[in-house]
């Protein structure tokens, strides 16, 4: 069945309603079913309270779409809720964390694939294990650290604990990019007198942009996407990012505000939606080279 | 992984002018300070340049670690360090009947959305592999649930699954296929099968594209040689694309199975772990123990039981990449 894709279009394809069973159809419910949460997201996001709340047999439901679009969902986000702090505040964690990251990942991965020196062996495998290990087996005592530290409830509490998910990230793919790079390119620059740490800044560093970029995409569309730790440190409406500000001001005990709620969704997406889309195959690089090194 | 690989070539050009710039640099070797010398040390520099690395992940992960192991030996609670109480809290969490529906729904969980995952993944790259109208479009959008805050996303899940108002149900009646409404989220013999469907959609991106960037290395002309051998579409599949392919997949499973096994997120906004404990996972019942009651010791019990699991796949992961990296 969809095991031909290997034979690309230069093969005898057989009958036409072949390709349309296995290739069509099956591409169609991808699409369809991929996409349909985000068009329930936009429709919901722009229909009036009215329409939105009748019950799912009624028979004036439309639930497709609306004939009376109206912003007031949005609205109702901006002028009663902080969501406006809510986006600033995930931007300048997203940014900051990943210049952290990106910072400690180039310096290691530089040193883990080029540089040979004793415990680099057991290091390497140490940022590696690090790397797998989820956020939910520690925030319970990361929790009582951030305590400790007094650094519950500020923006640091998130920038300083979400490199410990990008940074054996980024240092991962950037290992794996440095290797690619042809030693000599530095001994030719060591042999003109320019020292490690400069042919490392000057000659390594601006081959490696793409990696760079890579990392630093996926890594802010991670932080972007964070919620646990969000979650647990942060406890003022002003301090939220987007995902925690969302669950926990636009939902009063059982009340769900749907309308507000879908808006909250949808315009918190649009940033890394926006990144993702300007770059989308150094994400696709970073999404590759996360898994493969 | 073909973009990876293509780039540095490209860069390359840019790099060799810029080594050609630097030869024009005066020398500077013969006029290094001490601190310069010791830079040029190999052994120096390369625990210098780890330096910040090993510090943040020192303090934020393995101190953490060593202090959620000890919590989960005392009796802490928010602001109290407790005393100790040596194993009693995973005596009690052992004991527990939610913890072992936690347990058993998670391992469930993370089984059957790891097969639906893997399967509908190859089967989307598969079908992006072939040529066709729209290609590159598709496949970017594609990745979308895979890159939208994971939260955010849910909750047009929750909204679609709503009791009242849900749109699958309307869309059920309307065909004919119900006259009752489902309570996709309000069954309990429903809900864990629902957040294990959000689950599946959400991840698959990661397979889809993954597998799709492995599946671009694979040569076209050993599927044709099968081809004209008379092989069939299915037997190509198991024969040529699966085994080349297998490393790859093994990789990005077991990076899956150990976020999903640790997963929080979806239960927390789908169900919070209702109706009655049916959908709770490990990481939403220490949320619930830890957090919400303030139990710090026997939530973090409750969150290190997953660290058995996590531990053997890291194993293998490590075993698996150094096999294939000797090869």
């Amino acid at each position: 069945m969809a095991g031909r894709a290997g034979s690309g279009a230069g093969m005898v394809e057989g009958a036409r309603w072949r390709k349309w069973v296995f290739f069509y159809v099956p591409l169609t419910f991808f699409v369809v079913g991929t996409l349909f949460p985000f068009y329930w997201m936009l429709v919901t996001a722009f229909r009036p309270d009215g329409e939105l709340y009748r019950p799912w047999r009624a028979v004036n439901n439309t639930p497709f779409w609306t004939t009376h679009p109206t912003v007031e969902h949005v609205l109702y986000l901006f002028q009663q809720t902080m969501f406006a702090t809510w986006l600033w505040n995930t931007m300048f964690i997203a940014i900051v964390s990943t210049i952290i990251s990106l910072f400690c990942g180039l310096l290691a991965g530089y040193a883990l694939a080029r540089l040979r020196f004793p415990l680099a062996g057991g290091l390497g495998t140490g940022i590696f294990v690090t790397y797998l290990v989820p956020p939910t087996l520690l925030f319970i005592p990361l929790a009582d650290i951030i305590r400790d530290f007094r650094l519950g409830d500020t923006p640091w509490s998130l920038i300083l604990t979400y490199p410990t998910f990008l940074i054996p990230f980024c240092t991962w793919l950037m290992m794996g990019y440095f290797k690619t790079i042809p030693k000599e390119l530095e001994e030719c620059a060591r042999i003109d007198g320019a020292s490690r740490l400069r042919a490392m800044v000057q000659i390594i560093f601006p081959i490696a942009t793409p990696g760079i970029l890579s990392a630093g995409i996926f890594a802010f569309t991670l932080s972007w996407n964070e919620f646990i730790y969000a979650l647990v440190f942060l406890s003022s409406p002003q301090q939220k990012t987007v995902p925690v500000g969302v669950v926990s001001e636009l939902i009063r005990g059982d009340v769900f505000f749907w309308g507000p709620l879908m808006a909250g969704a949808l315009l918190g997406s649009i940033p890394v939606a926006l990144i993702y889309s300007f770059f989308v195959e150094h994400y696709v690089a970073g999404l590759t080279g996360a898994v493969k090194g | 992984m073909s973009e990876a690989r293509r780039r540095p070539i490209a860069g390359g050009a840019g790099g060799a002018t810029e080594a050609a710039r630097l030869t024009t640099l005066p020398r500077e070797a013969t006029s290094m300070g001490p601190i310069a010398r010791l830079l040029e040390d190999e052994r120096v520099l390369g625990f210098l340049l780890l330096v910040p690395t090993v510090v943040l992940l020192g303090l934020f992960i393995a101190y953490p670690f060593v202090k959620g192991v000890w919590l989960s030996l005392t009796s802490a609670t928010v602001g109290n360090p407790g005393q100790f109480l040596g194993l009693s809290n995973y005596i009690k969490i052992w004991n527990d009947s939610i913890f072992q529906r936690a347990a058993y729904n998670t391992f469930v969980y993370t089984a059957i959305a790891t097969v639906g995952k893997l399967t509908l993944g190859m089967w989307l790259a598969l079908l992006l592999n072939r040529h066709f109208r729209g290609k590159r479009l598709v496949r970017a959008s594609m990745l979308l649930p895979f890159i939208v805050p994971t939260v955010l996303s849910t909750f047009a899940w929750k909204w679609m699954f709503d009791p009242t108002f849900s749109v699958l149900n309307w869309t059920l009646y309307h065909f004919g296929f119900i006259q009752t409404r489902i309570g996709w989220l309000t069954d309990p013999a429903m809900a864990l099968g629902s957040v294990i469907v959000v689950n599946i959609w959400r991840g698959m991106p990661f397979y889809a594209i993954t597998l799709l960037a492995g599946l671009q290395t694979v040569n076209p002309e050993l599927h044709e040689a099968a081809a004209l051998d008379g092989a069939t579409a299915w037997q190509r599949f198991w024969r040529i694309t699966w085994p080349l392919l297998l490393p790859v997949t093994m990789v990005v499973t077991l990076f899956s199975v150990i976020q999903t096994f640790a997963d929080f997120q979806l239960v927390y906004v789908l169900t919070g772990g209702g109706p009655a404990n049916a959908t709770h996972l490990f990481a939403t019942y220490a949320y619930q123990i830890g957090i919400n009651t303030g139990l710090l010791g026997e939530g973090a019990a409750v969150s290190l039981a997953m660290f058995p699991m996590l531990f053997i796949i890291v194993v293998i992961q490590l075993w698996y990449i150094r096999r294939v990296e000797g090869a």
